[in-house]
């Protein structure tokens, strides 16, 4: 290929080029400066001045000038919910899929049927089927309430002002939710993993008569390790985003729980965001998210610092 | 992974030494072994199938409590099938959504910005792909590496700069859509999709196509594309069900304003926070006309899709 097409590959990629330096580079280094204003109006382009970390300082400590209200919905009801949806979900969802894909990739009979059935989850609308779960969840008519075999338990909504929400109760729901919106991506990818390995580890295993759950422990699951990194960095990721979940099973203002028992509401630090861009408060939402990606950073280089040592290649 | 494999053979040798045991008790082996397998065997398919109803349960839900009465759903013990059909939650679930509204300006997104992702994918994959060019490599690894990014961090910048050009103005329905859909005319993911595509594409075919004169641009438009079909209708596919998915930025751009809605912004705002029993019929037949035009896609596209989304874990 001559050298003559330089120039010209330029041109096929000058479209995605300018899109992405005006629609995703420009606006990385944008919000760290608007991060860094103060009182920033975003429709004049107006600010007082610098707040250098100010920003940083209102949206995370009980001493700023608002009274702390920014704090407690970031330290004690954004982060906490975060941080909780994140810990039970990603560990729960990548086992459950992981034994699904076992499962799956040793039968014969029916796999394609299984395998559309589990994928079906994913194409769906996240506020449509959260909507779902909340009337599954209904306090007085819900069927997960009849299943147990009990009546007006409240998991989503109250629906007198005597009733409360525990807010465990309403993590639970969410959880289960989140886990069962997530599992069709991992099963898809595990299944993918496993017919990547060498049919030949098996074949070795058969000889020796190795018990199934054996092999599976001690062959299968090793030989998945590159899967179920990228599975928990995805993931982990993933659910510190979250937000159309809680938008769908908890409606527009996240919830109303009872303060004894929990944050009061579901809000996630993604939910803080968009309620400040929707507040006007910019300047806040740019730090928050900054904050958001430093986290992610941290987890990601962690998780991948600790798993150097137990991916097998 | 090599000393892996020796470790566990080692490991399992004692089992070797087990089965030349003596003769007689082959049989019995044998027989043992089928019965833990068909024990086995039902174990697996019984978890399978729990999981199957599972997964299923809500989408049967829906659909079942979007047909029933009011009265039927306010029953303390649940039916699990309608005794009597109410077909007008459906006609009050159109009705209340603004649906031919919101079908239009969902299609209208949808397909925009999909048509608008195809060209530039296809124009940069073909570049990262097909043509040499200096410092190919190292942008194609920094476009990989802005994929890491959250969206979030962009999205507020993103939300400035549209509202100072003026397009997020409730008189301004162009600039709405246009807000909706220029942003998301680039996608690296599917860059990264068709370049793996185009790759497999045998270089013959470029220096015949060559020899006869073609230019690149022809190749491209001519061989490349017709030939990455599959690829482009899962692109096209997973883009669209992206738009009839997409809430967040949708809704900061329209706050508010219903003749902008998309489809899941439409839905969510007909069928507030409000835990209403009366409403579940109509709520749930809404949330059935927003799921169904899903599965459609994926039982006609099944394979498209399952392909373009199982391709992202394959690097591992």
């Amino acid at each position: 290929m001559e050298s003559k097409n330089n120039w010209k590959a330029w041109l096929y990629l000058a479209p995605v080029l300018i899109l992405l330096a005006v629609f995703t580079f420009y606006p990385i280094i944008n919000t760290v400066y608007v991060s860094f204003l103060k009182d920033y109006n975003y429709t004049t382009g107006t600010h007082s001045g610098f707040a250098w970390f100010d920003n940083y300082v209102a949206v995370l400590t009980p001493y700023s000038e608002l009274g702390g209200a920014m704090y407690e919905k970031v330290m004690k009801i954004a982060l906490p919910n975060t941080l909780l949806i994140t810990i039970i979900t990603v560990p729960l969802s990548i086992i459950i899929s992981m034994v699904i894909a076992l499962t799956l990739n040793s039968i014969k009979i029916l796999k394609k049927f299984f395998q559309t059935v589990f994928f079906m989850p994913y194409v769906t609308n996240a506020i449509a089927i959260g909507m779902v779960f909340s009337v599954i969840f209904s306090t007085d008519y819900g069927i997960f309430n009849n299943l147990l075999g009990v009546q007006n338990l409240a998991w989503i909504y109250r629906t007198s002002a005597s009733d409360t929400v525990n807010y465990w109760r309403a993590l639970f729901a969410i959880c289960f939710y989140i886990i069962w919106h997530s599992l069709p991506y991992k099963i898809l990818i595990f299944l993918g993993g496993l017919q990547n390995i060498d049919a030949q580890y098996y074949d070795a295993a058969k000889i020796d008569s190795a018990p199934k759950w054996k092999i599976a422990l001690k062959i299968t699951v090793p030989l998945l390790s590159p899967q179920i990194l990228y599975m928990m960095i995805t993931s982990f990721i993933g659910s510190f985003k979250e937000y159309n979940s809680v938008i769908g099973l908890f409606g527009k203002d996240g919830g109303n729980f009872d303060v004894n028992t929990g944050p009061s509401t579901m809000q996630t630090m993604v939910f803080f965001i968009y309620d400040q861009v929707d507040k006007n408060n910019v300047h806040y939402a740019s730090a928050a998210s900054i904050f958001l990606f430093l986290i992610i950073m941290a987890f990601t280089v962690i998780q991948n610092k600790v798993s150097k040592k137990r991916v097998h290649y | 992974m090599r000393d892996e494999k020796f470790k566990y053979a080692a490991d399992t040798s004692d089992y070797v030494l087990a089965l030349a045991g003596s003769e007689s008790s082959t049989e019995k082996k044998q027989r043992i072994s089928k019965i833990t397998h068909i024990i086995s065997l039902v174990i697996t398919y019984a978890f399978l199938i729990i999981m199957g109803i599972i997964i299923i349960f809500p989408f049967y839900w829906m659909i079942i409590t979007s047909l029933k009465e009011g009265e039927e759903i306010k029953q303390l013990q649940q039916t699990f099938f309608p005794q009597v059909i109410r077909w007008e939650n459906y006609t009050e679930a159109f009705n209340r959504l603004n649906f031919g509204v919101l079908l239009r300006n969902t299609l209208l997104v949808g397909i925009i910005s999909t048509l608008g992702t195809l060209i530039t994918t296809i124009l940069a994959a073909y570049a990262f792909a097909r043509l040499n060019f200096k410092g190919r490599d190292l942008v194609f690894t920094f476009l990989l590496g802005s994929m890491m990014i959250p969206g979030e961090m962009m999205v507020i910048s993103n939300y400035i700069s549209v509202s100072r050009l003026g397009w997020t103005a409730s008189s301004n329905i162009v600039g709405n859509f246009a807000a909706m859909i220029v942003p998301f005319w680039v996608s690296i993911f599917y860059i990264y999709l068709l370049r793996q595509n185009f790759k497999q594409i045998p270089n013959e075919l470029y220096l015949a196509a060559k020899v006869d004169g073609k230019s690149d641009w022809e190749f491209l438009w001519k061989v490349m594309v017709p030939l990455a079909m599959p690829t482009l209708t899962t692109i096209f596919i997973l883009k669209l069900m992206g738009a009839w998915n997409s809430y967040v930025w949708p809704n900061l751009i329209a706050s508010g304003n219903s003749n902008v809605y998309l489809i899941t912004n439409g839905l969510r705002e007909t069928f507030s926070t409000a835990d209403n029993p009366n409403d579940y019929g109509a709520q749930m037949a809404a949330t059935v006309v927003v799921t169904v035009p899903l599965l459609l896609l994926f039982i006609f596209f099944r394979k498209y899709i399952m392909r373009g989304v199982g391709r992202a874990g394959i690097k591992g």
